[in-house]
């Protein structure tokens, strides 16, 4: 996304506007922990945790802010953070 | 040609300028302006919101606002108004709205002082805001015109501050070529912004920016500036051209062909060292109009043949030394080597800056031109007896 002056963004497009840069840690999974009881998926207030049948749980970092709820959630002590570099 | 008071005169450059929205809160010695602008806009003579606010901080605030919607806004304040508008002055740069203020040089409390110097603008340097500093009262009113378009200009849209020294400008009379409607109009195209705020087509402005687009932005506030350098010298030239007036472009030179001594600075205190070096030989004034943008480039070229550059001031960083000293010596370093720089904090609180002041400066310009520098920045005309 080319920037503009003034930081200028039109309307609707938190798509576009990647808010992933918030984020200080970062959510990190051990696959084999994890029992699928998806309150990750549940609690995330981004929607940022996903599911699919092949990956298992993954994350979309491009919007995940790092408030590290998926992992205080985490019933099987699977997700946890980790100080991201920037 | 008329005689008229240094704050009526801005007040009419403003008038010309046909702003939609003027927004201010009196304060010594900026309230002439504003009151005169009031009086234009209570007659009937000008066609303007015209809003009178609480607070430095509003008054600010609405002319953001009214620029973001599209509207030509102006302010006017001073000191520790200023200080007041502070946060406001970053926002503005930062959306990069053309606002234009008149910033009338006080000096800032404790103790408090309603006279003139210029610590107050000089502390507002780094807020992304264009700042130019005029000599006299007419200067301050064609400088108010070139202002507009300058920030207007569509590869700059910064704010611009029009620095004037309090009351040695603001409340004296001097005989004004008054800027005429239809000239005004011909120099000044409407303002046309690329983006603006539209409720049939919104858009937000000065967005949060993370930190991977933070210094982005702040980066293409520097471009814009680097622009402006270009476009002060043009619209010098153009207004030259429409009105047959000109005061310099970023800089103005006098006498500096041969001159050993320059003596650079910036505001009002030129009128007095005018007069002054008249007399002497082989001295030479640099007028610094532009602050920011800061004309490197250009004072390097005019102070290559000097040997001893003397900056005076109305203003200095306590703890360091005056501010135009550090940014001229820092604009030469590495270019010049074998030139004497001397710095000189003068008229502090609105103390008289005379011509006996200037000649010891002179004086002791040439004492260190023979090698006898002893404090390379010093103050001129304090009062030891009551220290």
């Amino acid at each position: 996304m080319k920037l503009r002056i003034g930081a200028i963004a039109d309307p609707g497009t938190s798509v576009v506007n990647l808010t992933g840069g918030w984020r200080t840690e970062i959510p990190r999974i051990t696959p084999e922990l994890c029992i699928r009881c998806f309150n990750c998926v549940i609690y995330c207030p981004e929607s940022a945790v996903k599911y699919s049948d092949k990956e298992g749980i993954y994350f979309d970092y491009d919007y995940c802010k790092g408030c590290g709820i998926c992992s205080n959630e985490c019933s099987g002590h699977a997700i946890y953070m980790e100080m991201e570099e920037k | 040609m008329q005689v008229v008071e240094g704050s009526y005169a801005i007040a009419h450059a403003v008038k010309r300028c046909r702003p939609d929205v003027i927004s201010a809160y009196p304060i010594t010695p900026q309230t002439h302006i504003v009151e005169d602008l009031a009086q234009f806009v209570a007659d009937g003579e000008l066609e303007c919101e015209f809003v009178p606010v609480d607070s430095e901080h509003s008054a600010m605030s609405v002319a953001l606002g009214a620029s973001a919607v599209g509207a030509r806004a102006y302010s006017a304040s001073t000191s520790q108004g200023l200080a007041l508008m502070w946060e406001v002055l970053y926002n503005v740069s930062g959306m990069r709205l053309p606002v234009v203020m008149t910033a009338v040089n006080r000096a800032m409390s404790a103790p408090l002082s309603i006279w003139n110097d210029q610590q107050d603008t000089i502390g507002a340097r780094d807020s992304g805001w264009i700042q130019i500093y005029v000599e006299d009262i007419q200067e301050a009113h064609d400088a108010t015109i070139q202002a507009y378009r300058i920030a207007e200009s569509k590869d700059v849209m910064l704010p611009v501050m029009v620095c004037m020294d309090g009351f040695i400008l603001t409340h004296t009379y001097e005989p004004v070529i008054l800027a005429e409607l239809e000239e005004t109009d011909d120099f000044l195209p409407p303002f046309e912004p690329e983006y603006y705020m539209n409720v049939k087509k919104p858009l937000s402005l000065g967005c949060f920016a993370e930190p991977d687009k933070y210094m982005e932005f702040r980066y293409m506030q520097h471009e814009a500036m680097k622009n402006a350098s270009q476009r002060i010298e043009e619209v010098a030239a153009k207004f030259k051209k429409a009105f047959g007036r000109d005061h310099g472009g970023l800089i103005e030179g006098y006498n500096l062909d041969g001159a050993e001594i320059v003596l650079v600075t910036f505001g009002s205190v030129i009128g007095t060292i005018r007069e002054v070096v008249k007399h002497e030989k082989g001295v030479g004034i640099l007028k610094i109009r532009s602050y920011r943008p800061f004309p490197a480039d250009e004072i390097r070229d005019a102070l290559k043949d000097a040997k001893v550059v003397a900056v005076i001031e109305k203003d200095f960083s306590a703890g360091f030394e005056g501010a135009l000293f550090t940014d001229v010596k820092a604009a030469l370093y590495n270019h010049i080597n074998d030139l004497k720089m001397l710095g000189f904090v003068v008229g502090l609180g609105g103390r008289d800056i005379r011509a006996d002041d200037i000649l010891e400066i002179i004086k002791r310009s040439k004492s260190a031109m023979d090698g006898g520098i002893t404090d390379e920045w010093q103050f001129i005309g304090l009062r030891g007896e009551i220290l």
